[in-house]
């Protein structure tokens, strides 16, 4: 929690007068300031599980009995269990996916902890202690000081105390009727709302991972954005796995009602490590008549070293459905996860309703991606844009797997795609799976792809120019990305473009 | 300035460069020609420190300075210049941002601070002025799109913005017409100063009516078989090469 705080604080700083950077977790925003100077004065190393299974953490394994301990901890209505057995035992009877172009280690899925308090990271006492490898990366990131120890756990002095960042926070929010918090909280809060929507965009029963996420997860994020009401900042959800601990199995559920307008950020560039291998996530969004989505992921979970060892997995459902004349635009910038499993998808059911994906995907080294969106356009005049651009080096695998449908009753449904692929060396692959289903003569599709390489003769070129190799990647992956980035909310574009280049780092020359 | 001795090189098992040597001084134009395959083109990326080839023996002194042991962005920051046949298109990286990047990269290896948004935007202005170049190419991705002679002028561009002590401008006159051949050889003409020097490649003797080349030397299989003056050049257009090569053909 205190490090959510700090970085609420430095992002206010940075932002101010601008934009805010919203943080998901608004229990924070309780706590008066003495609270938050008396649990960092208690707030010792507590690393790994307590035996204290009653109020930390419970057993490995998965059975309806953890199910239900799950929901009771979290004081959730009978109505939610109910949703979340149903998808347990639907998952019970499930298969792994295999089709993704992806080699997926064995997943002993009893061997997992599905529910544990948020773990406290050591306390660091300045920033010498932060470890080289990380201060390095933040600094070639551009992440102010401040902020650097916020993320790595220094104490950071009474400087988060500030109430009043906190407060203008909130009004701002309450003044439009906004609704940002925890989905546990919203469950409990607004039950009404979440009933009506969870799970009616991603079933449980919709693939392997939904199911496993509907049934256990542990946290996540919900917003409700009102009739009519154009938000005009970044709705910001910075995802601090390790200060939160909720991140394993991530729920995210947004509904922007009638006309109204929200752009909501996920991720953050920080290299973000985590114990917990597993990932998968779901992401279902409402886009009601007139409305408009635009959500922004910057994706950087630890991808593992450099022989491959480690590595997040993550397997992430994220669907949004658009009503008439509504809008979702997803834009997601990849660079991290050993495995990456994921396709943001869109489905046009209202008439002249838009679907859009913007998608950079970088992988290095050993990592994998299958990555990709589906555009299911059901209305008429429904018209979808996807951009995918794939990098791979070291010795990766990186797949764009897509699929435009066009149903029967889409008269006069568009869609654009354009897949390019950039290799970076000679042992990494990059693959195209895009798909077309069209069941409706007047719709017309267009698909784009190329393939190209870092060549010798560009970097021999900007090396003359007085640029050094290193650099010269950067440049080029970032122009060749520059279509992608530029959808980005500005403050994130610029520090998504240096995530580009230090993801590449020693993989030329 | 540059000084060459002995300079072998070659690519695989062929060796290209066989012996050659080379000194040009501060305020001096020097133009190379010769027939094709010769080794011309090699001998300007052998300088620049293109990894292609390999230097098998012999020296590059660079104001004194070992030139072949540095890599080639410190001999770019140094101040030397290669003006590319073939510029290559960098998709997406606008012209602007790439000359902010190597102007600043410059600078840091001089010990300054980056230009001022303001400082850079004029010196652009300024040097785009010297060559013609339609300041919308500025804007537009390095050499995307950009015509032959378009590319070519860009070339001059980064050569004025970065203002090398030395530059080497490989076939710059290659599938330019007439106008284009003027502008941009006066473009070279404006930039040069006596402190710095310039090495053009060139094929075609019209070049050398704008840039009035001290030094005239006839590259053939590798070796600098003959210098002269400017009437050398002349020469060689009317009579072409073989009175000269006739005793190095096997």
């Amino acid at each position: 929690m205190l490090d959510i705080c700090g970085v609420l604080f430095t992002y206010y700083n940075r932002l101010f007068g601008e934009k805010l950077l919203f943080l998901r977790d608004f229990r924070i925003m309780k706590e008066n300031s003495q609270d938050i100077i008396d649990s960092l004065e208690s707030r010792e190393y507590q690393y790994g599980y307590t035996t204290d299974i009653e109020t930390h953490t419970l057993p490995k394994g998965l059975n309806e009995g953890i199910i239900r301990a799950i929901s009771q901890r979290k004081g959730e209505p009978e109505w939610m269990l109910e949703m979340r057995l149903k998808a347990f035992r639907h998952w019970q009877t499930m298969k792994l996916p295999k089709w993704a172009h992806l080699d997926i280690p064995e997943i002993d899925f009893q061997d997992i902890i599905y529910y544990a308090e948020p773990k406290q990271r050591k306390k660091l006492n300045s920033v010498d202690e932060i470890d080289p490898e990380l201060k390095r990366t933040f600094d070639k990131l551009g992440i102010p000081l401040e902020e650097q120890m916020a993320l790595a756990g220094v104490a950071v002095d009474a400087v988060m105390d500030s109430v009043s960042v906190k407060t203008t926070f909130r009004e701002t929010l309450a003044e439009k009727g906004i609704i940002f918090c925890s989905i546990s909280e919203a469950i409990r809060e607004y039950p009404e709302l979440v009933r009506k929507y969870l799970g009616s965009v991603v079933s449980y029963a919709d693939n392997f991972y939904s199911a496993l996420n509907a049934a256990v997860f542990s946290d996540g994020s919900f917003c409700y954005i009102p009739k009519g009401v154009r938000y005009p900042m970044e709705l910001s959800t910075y995802f601090r796995i390790n200060a939160q601990g909720t991140g394993q199995f991530e729920r995210t559920l947004i509904v922007a009602d009638e006309g109204s307008y929200v752009s909501y950020l996920e991720g953050c560039t920080a290299p973000q490590r985590d114990e917990n291998q597993l990932h998968a996530a779901v992401v279902e969004i409402v886009v009601e008549k007139d409305a408009e989505v635009k959500y922004s992921t910057v994706q950087n979970w630890y991808p593992g070293d450099k022989e491959g060892k480690g590595g997040i997995y993550n397997f992430v459902t994220k669907r949004g459905i658009c009503r008439e004349n509504a809008r979702l635009s997803w834009t997601q910038v990849e660079t991290g996860s050993a495995i990456t499993w994921k396709y943001p998808s869109c489905i046009l059911a209202g008439d002249n309703s838009v679907g859009e994906f913007y998608s950079v995907a970088m992988t290095n080294n050993y990592q994998q991606a299958d990555t990709g969106t589906k555009m299911i356009h059901l209305g008429r005049n429904t018209r979808s844009r996807i951009v995918s651009k794939g990098i791979s080096a070291g010795f990766s695998q990186n797949s764009y797997r897509g699929l435009v449908k066009i149903a029967a009753k889409a008269d006069n449904a568009r869609n654009y795609s354009q897949c390019d692929s950039l290799l970076i060396g000679d042992k990494c692959g990059a693959h195209t799976f895009p798909h077309i289903d069209s069941a409706n003569r007047t719709a017309m599709l267009e698909h784009e792809a190329t393939t190209s390489k870092i060549s010798e003769e560009q970097l021999f070129y900007c090396n003359q120019r007085g640029i050094s190799t290193e650099d010269a990647v950067g440049l080029i992956v970032n122009g060749y990305a520059k279509e992608v980035i530029a959808k980005l909310p500005m403050e994130f574009a610029v520090e998504a473009q240096k995530l580009l280049a230090i993801s590449l780092e020693g993989s030329v020359g | 300035m540059l000084k060459i001795t002995d300079l072998h090189a070659s690519v695989g098992d062929k060796e290209i460069l066989k012996g050659i040597n080379l000194e040009v001084k501060a305020g001096e134009v020097h133009a190379i020609m010769g027939p094709n395959g010769s080794g011309k083109s090699t001998l300007a990326s052998v300088i620049a420190g293109n990894e292609k080839f390999t230097v098998t023996s012999g020296s590059v002194t660079f104001e004194g300075e070992d030139l072949l042991s540095l890599p080639i962005e410190d001999r770019a920051r140094k101040g030397l210049f290669l003006g590319f046949q073939y510029p290559v298109e960098i998709p997406g990286v606008s012209m602007a941002n790439f000359m902010k990047i190597a102007v600043a990269e410059q600078r840091k290896y001089k010990g300054l601070e980056p230009l001022s948004p303001a400082e850079f935007l004029k010196l652009m202005r300024e040097k785009s002025a010297i060559v013609e170049l339609d300041s919308k190419l500025t804007s537009r991705a390095v050499n995307e799109g950009f015509s032959g002679g378009e590319k070519k002028k860009n070339e001059i561009f980064q050569m004025a913005m970065l203002d090398p002590k030395l530059s080497i401008l490989d076939e710059t006159d290659s599938g330019l017409d007439i106008d284009a051949l003027r502008v941009v050889a006066t473009g070279v003409t404006r930039l040069k100063r006596a402190d710095n020097a310039t090495v053009v490649i060139t094929h075609y003797q019209r070049l050398l009516d704008y840039i009035v080349p001290d030094y005239v030397h006839v590259l053939y299989k590798g070796r600098i078989i003959y210098s002269g003056d400017k009437s050398l050049a002349l020469k060689l257009e009317k009579e072409g090469y073989d009175w000269l090569i006739n005793d190095y053909k096997e």
